[in-house]
């Protein structure tokens, strides 16, 4: 139930931003609105995805810190490759790494795994199990120990330090 | 200054069009082809903004929804040879 | 005070936001670059993902900062959040696929003693 209310809200504000009717003074254009909001919803609970990973949204507060921390690496990530992309001798030492990670749910592996990605001059290529294949741009980013704080962080961005 | 982003934008597409049009592999196409649809999004703002209409972000959004999904279909297409593949999770997953 | 303050603001603004959009537009241009010199299709993955974060952010700021209205920056949050959330699904879908039709990536050390190849 707490998975359905959190879309709902999130198709609603979806829908007031977009189509700017935020007055609802005309009753075609809201109705509309209402209805595609209602077959969404009815959809969705059809295909049965409204859960954890459907509609996350009960640990929004925490998602967003570990987004802002995530930013930055990204920001420090970037330059690296774009001093990279410039050199006049092209130096770069790619390697294929396995990360192990502690992430236990399926929600927190893919965070992990997605801001391997989203950090540039990391890839994630394959997901086995706990064992994460990374492709790294540069050997020395990719060591052992240096994704271990995105580990713990996206862990407890995701799970808690609790029991999920 | 935004026409100049704009200008800079277009070298950048016309730039990876050239790696689209001369990749070795099918990935690196796929790759030049998903990465162009980045920078047309942002183009489509810009041009939003250039002319004072920014109901062009409209466009881009519905832009970016359909450059993923051409992506993921195009891989899918590429590695099952046929769209009629569930792509469920075919081991066994996590929690 | 604060009206002077956003007075300030409000005429400081546009030359911020071309100043951040023309930042991200010519990352766009080095990461293209990148993407045109790396010798192997994982290492152009990274040079493009510097496109899809970096200057995509900055380009999105940007015009957030000239954006007339709200609901403008609300249609550039959600392309934001839009192409945050799907452009590691779509380089981890093209590095998965590269990776099990079996294309080999380059491994070692590439380029530091032949100076200015490419």
């Amino acid at each position: 139930m707490g998975y359905f209310l959190g879309l709902l809200v999130v198709l609603v504000a979806l829908w007031l931003g977009l189509s700017g009717e935020y007055t609802l003074t005309k009753p075609a254009i809201a109705s509309l609105g209402t209805v595609s909001i209602i077959l969404t919803t009815v959809l969705a609970y059809r295909f049965d995805i409204l859960d954890r990973e459907g509609s996350p949204y009960g640990r929004l507060p925490q998602l967003v810190a570990y987004w802002a921390w995530l930013i930055v690496e990204i920001f420090k990530a970037n330059w690296t490759v774009i001093k990279a992309c410039l050199r006049s001798n092209l130096d770069i030492n790619p390697a294929l790494v396995k990360v192990k990670t502690g992430c236990e749910s399926d929600l927190a592996r893919t965070v992990f795994a997605n801001s391997i990605t989203l950090t540039p001059g990391t890839v994630s290529v394959e997901v086995e199990g706990d064992k994460i294949l990374v492709h790294a741009l540069y050997e020395d980013t990719a060591g052992p120990g240096a994704f271990d704080e995105m580990d713990r962080r996206s862990r407890e961005a995701c799970d808690g330090k609790g029991p999920a | 200054m935004i026409g100049a982003a704009a200008i800079a934008l277009v070298v950048a597409i016309a730039l990876m069009l050239v790696r689209a049009l001369s990749g070795p592999t099918l990935y690196d196409r796929v790759l030049a082809v998903n990465s162009l649809g980045t920078k047309i999004i942002l183009l489509l703002g810009v041009i939003g903004f250039l002319t004072g209409r920014p109901d062009f972000l409209d466009i881009s959004i519905l832009y970016a929804l359909i450059n993923f999904v051409s992506t993921i279909a195009i891989l899918k297409f590429f590695r099952y040879r046929s769209f009629q593949v569930s792509l469920t999770r075919r081991g066994k997953g996590g929690s | 005070m604060i009206e002077t303050l956003i007075g300030y603001w409000d005429a400081f603004r546009p030359a911020l936001g071309s100043a951040l959009l023309l930042v991200g537009a010519v990352l766009a241009v080095i990461g293209t670059v990148g993407v045109l010199r790396f010798p192997d299709f994982y290492t152009r993955l990274h040079a493009a993902s510097v496109t899809d974060t970096a200057s995509m952010t900055l380009a999105v700021v940007g015009m957030a900062l000239l954006a007339p209205n709200f609901a403008t920056v609300f249609k550039l949050i959600v392309v934001w959040l839009f192409l945050f959330l799907t452009g590691p699904t779509s380089s981890h879908a093209l590095a998965n696929a590269a990776h099990t039709a079996g294309l080999q990536p380059l491994i070692g050390r590439v380029g530091k003693e032949d100076g200015g190849d490419a």
